[in-house]
């Protein structure tokens, strides 16, 4: 893991603003720590504040999606949060996805897909897909959903549909729809097999 | 370790190679310009100007000063001076004047980013304001038009007008003719990475991490304008999140970042564009106001082939696109003539966006196709076939590859062309007019000189590849590895790539289409010479640096890359909702080194056009002078759920006419035509010809 202590340093020096408050998180398994100014955004306490850079800012408004983490297990975009009001959540990005020296099954999936160009988008439609494919299996309909009381069955429009939140300036979606979609269809098949083990992480 | 003979029996290039830095992407952990690890940094922000003309007379900057954590306010009054204003766009805070809303005027650099934030919009600035012009509204496309002038050359360096034979005698013997006026909208880049410069000056010397096209392009403009020698500079850029030509040069933040970092030697200031600051000085697509005639006979072949184009520039600098280029050598006619004309106005300067000239250029022309196929009674893809010219109309030289006709061919059967219905507004499906057109592709085959590589051979068996390139989503890290494996007779486990360092030895702008073919063409030449130097068992440390070799005969041949695209549209009948349920491209390119790569770059380009037919458009305020829908909430591009089903093919081919590899060139030619395709199949669909982009709802009601 990176050593971080230089950027923490940045933020324990006599403060820049007057507002200034601890804020707690857990951040890819490892417990963080960090004086943020009131109005600095989660993703600026990341990125600046941790240096944790995997969620990128393509926009700061909530736009774009590329700052998209899984806030306490849900896709939730980084920009839109301000640090202290997610004091004690549990962040995951992008990476912290892999296991064991592994990817993620989302990760090889796009990898395998070529869904991705610049890359910029990417660690943001990953934590997206995850949370597309535990949001499907758990039942939440979309837009494109026609029958809202049956089990969702994840199909390019549903694909598409759900993940249009993350752009992709390079116009990798033909990608990562396919890869989407092939990790829609290897949990449907491993819940077949398991129905213990459900269909989503 | 012993370098196999070349060519290998099993050659990389063509493998369908996964990307080498894909693990990094999709972790976020390759670090782009903003998050490259730098210690202690200070953050910047710039203040803009708030009028689109006139003088900054009055400076206050105290409030900015006294808030706490502030360490630096930048203005004309107090910024150092530039050693070369040759370049106006990178004589940053030097002068009072504002040529356009949103300039760059002022800088603040503090602790942190919310501080320096906050103090920009403290620092006070008093404007003389001179009435502006900021609206591209050519109401005439006629060379001789007052309001319009000619500039010396075209981007970058074609001639401004060409006339071949008559075009009004050829107009005039017309059996079947045309004349349309067409426009495009102002289009910015966007990519999702903003433009971002972090910079270091320490005992003399800048160290700059960029979000670049080009580190060797940035270090040179720096040195020039800071009056640094170049070995004091140094730029790198290993990964960029996405340029489509706005990172192609620097722009003035890089200028005003390092102008922050000399004065405060020994800290990082960090910058990074907010997206709405990308829509006033990162660089864009000027609007075109077009017009095209088309004349042909009774066979559909033409006769006259006439385009007029004009674009806006800046008061700053110029740029004048190359929109009617195209029209010189696509199609064969006795009598063509192009011209080129430019309003200058007090906007942004426009800069590079993907095929500069080709797209906006062939968006007009192939829709002006369409017309004539329409008004002649004749398939477009015939009339297209048709007036496929033997050599190059423009020069006379033969063709290297021309194989437009087979791109249209095979997309016609693959798209399931044969037997359409050629009248419009037939076809209501569900309460949607569904429509099918087509348009072609261009974009010449570029390679840049002056790029060098180094091979190494290192301790552990591997040789390091070095050159200062840029991978700006291309996949130039995969692709140039795939190329020097092959060049050096090893597996491309056995290639360590360095690109994206000004250290490197010298690389051209990832730009034009260019940069797997001249910089793999680089690596090529290296490898000869450090065979030749070292031979096949080279010992570690053994090191070559060279270019490329000549091509024999490389330019007495017109090398070009085509492509024909088909799109379906369907129009809503009641709301005028366009969409496009399938988009076909099959392109002629020369070979293709790794298809996984390449597949992502046509069907990226072909969306990006996509986005270019259906939604971007940024909306001048006539009144203030900036982008009013500057963000990515208004400023719509293509989403996931317009992709639908896109599909891009090509022909299996090699071209021995301008490098070893027997490439051309990928990343534009997918943008090229693409637009034209949509408004033709929307034309066939609803009946309505759309000639000024973006074909949006409101043009069908
Ligand atoms: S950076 Fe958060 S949505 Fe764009
Ligand atoms: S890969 Fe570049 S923006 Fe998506």
């Amino acid at each position: 893991m990176e050593d971080t202590t230089t950027r923490e340093a940045a933020w324990t020096r006599p403060p820049g603003g007057p507002h200034r408050q601890t804020v707690r998180l857990r951040v890819d398994g490892r417990d963080r720590t960090l004086e943020a100014d009131t109005r600095t955004s989660l993703l600026d306490a990341l990125r600046d504040g941790l240096g944790v850079m995997s969620p990128k800012k393509g926009c700061d408004h909530g736009q774009c999606g590329a700052c998209t983490v899984l806030l306490d297990g849900s896709r939730s975009l980084a920009c839109l949060s301000l640090a202290v009001a997610v004091d004690g959540s549990e962040v995951t990005t992008a990476a912290g996805l892999p296991t064991d020296g592994h990817l993620h099954p989302v990760q090889q999936a796009f990898l395998d897909a070529d869904g991705l160009q610049c890359g910029y988008c990417t660690p943001g439609q990953v934590c997206s897909a995850i949370g597309v494919l535990a949001e499907a299996a758990a039942g939440h309909p979309s837009h494109v959903t026609a029958d809202l009381d049956a089990d969702v069955v994840l199909d390019a429009a549903e694909v598409s549909e759900r993940m249009s939140g993350n752009l992709c300036r390079c116009g990798a979606y033909v990608g990562i729809t396919e890869a989407v979609l092939r990790c829609a269809s290897d949990a449907a098949a491993s819940a077949a097999s398991d129905p213990a083990a459900g269909g989503a992480r | 370790m012993t370098l196999q003979a070349d060519p290998p029996s099993s050659p990389a290039i063509g493998a369908d190679l996964e990307r080498l830095d894909g693990a990094l992407k999709v972790t976020g952990t390759a670090p782009y310009a903003y998050e490259q690890p730098v210690e202690d940094p200070v953050f910047l922000q710039v203040v803009q100007s708030t009028i689109a003309r006139g003088r900054i007379t009055a400076v206050d900057t105290a409030e900015a000063e006294a808030l706490p954590g502030v360490l630096l306010v930048l203005t004309h009054e107090n910024a150092r001076r530039v050693a070369s204003t040759d370049d106006l766009e990178f004589a940053v805070l030097q002068e009072p004047d504002v040529a356009y809303r949103g300039q760059v005027v002022g800088a603040v650099v503090a602790e942190d980013a919310e501080t320096a934030r906050q103090a920009a919009a403290l620092v006070r600035l008093t404007y003389d304001e001179q009435p502006h012009r900021v609206i591209l509204d050519a109401t005439s496309t006629h060379p001789d038009s007052p309001d319009l002038y000619k500039p010396a050359a075209v981007n970058p360096s074609f001639e401004t007008d060409t006339e071949q034979g008559d075009v009004e005698a050829g107009l005039a013997g017309a059996a079947t003719w045309v004349d349309v006026r067409l426009s495009t909208a102002w289009l910015n880049n966007n990519p999702l990475e903003p433009h971002t410069t972090v910079a270091r000056s320490h005992g003399g010397a800048l160290t700059v991490h960029d979000s670049t096209q080009g580190v060797h392009t940035v270090k040179g403009t720096l040195a020039t304008v800071l009056g640094l020698p170049g070995e004091q500079v140094r730029v790198l850029s290993p990964y960029v999140g996405g340029g489509f030509g706005s990172k192609g040069n620097p722009h003035p933040h890089e200028v005003v970042v390092c102008l922050a970092a000399l004065a405060l030697p020994g800290r990082w200031v960090k910058y990074a564009a907010t997206r709405q600051q990308m829509f006033a000085f990162t660089g864009y697509r000027t609007p075109t106001v077009q017009r095209v005639r088309l004349g042909a006979d009774a066979d559909g072949h033409l006769v006259a082939v006439s385009h007029d184009a004009v674009s806006q520039t800046a008061t700053v600098k110029e740029f004048a696109e190359q929109t009617a280029v195209v029209s010189r050598l696509m199609y064969g006619s006795p009598n063509i003539r192009t011209t080129h004309r430019l309003a200058v106005i007090d906007v942004p300067i426009p800069s590079w966006m993907r095929a500069p000239g080709e797209c906006p250029g062939m968006f007009g022309l192939e829709v002006a196709m369409d017309e004539l196929a329409v008004a002649a009674g004749l398939d477009p893809v015939e009339l297209r076939v048709r007036n496929d010219p033997p050599v190059d109309p423009e020069t006379g030289k033969p063709w290297g590859q021309r194989h437009l006709v087979e791109c249209l061919r095979e997309g016609a059967e693959r798209f399931g062309w044969a037997g359409r219905d050629p009248r419009p507004r037939q076809r209501l499906v569900d309460g949607w007019w569904v429509g099918t057109g087509v348009a072609s592709s261009v974009y010449p085959a570029m390679s840049m000189p002056g790029n060098e590589a180094r091979i190494t051979a290192l301790d552990d068996g591997c040789l390091e590849v070095g050159i200062g390139a840029a991978d700006i989503g291309t996949g130039a890290w995969t692709a140039l590895s795939q190329i020097a494996a092959d060049a050096l007779g090893v597996g491309v486990e056995r290639i360590r790539l360095r690109i994206g360092d000004s250290d490197l030895p010298n690389a051209s702008v990832a730009g034009g289409s260019s940069g797997t073919s001249s910089w793999g063409a680089a690596i090529v030449g290296a490898a000869g010479a450090f065979r030749v130097q070292h031979g096949a068992r080279p010992a570690p440390g053994a090191s070559t640096t060279a270019g490329m070799l000549d091509v024999p005969g490389a330019d007495d041949v017109a090398q070009y890359s085509f492509g024909a695209q088909f799109a379906e549209v369907r129009v809503h009948a009641d709301t005028g909702e366009v969409r496009v349920p399938r988009l076909l491209g099959v392109f002629s390119v020369g070979r293709i080194v790794n298809p996984r790569t390449a597949r992502s770059q046509f069907l990226g380009a072909m969306t990006m056009g996509m986005s270019m037919a259906l939604h971007e458009q940024s909306v001048v305020d006539p009144r203030f002078g900036h982008v009013v829908n500057h963000d990515l909430a208004e400023y719509h591009i293509t989403a996931n759920a317009d992709v639908v089903d896109l599909q891009a093919h090509w022909l299996d081919e090699r071209d021995a006419h301008r490098n070893p590899m027997g490439t051309r060139g990928i990343g534009e030619i997918g943008i090229v035509g693409t637009a034209a395709a949509v408004v033709n199949a929307a034309h066939h669909a609803t009946g309505v010809r759309v000639r000024d982009l973006p074909v949006t709802a409101d043009k069908f009601l």
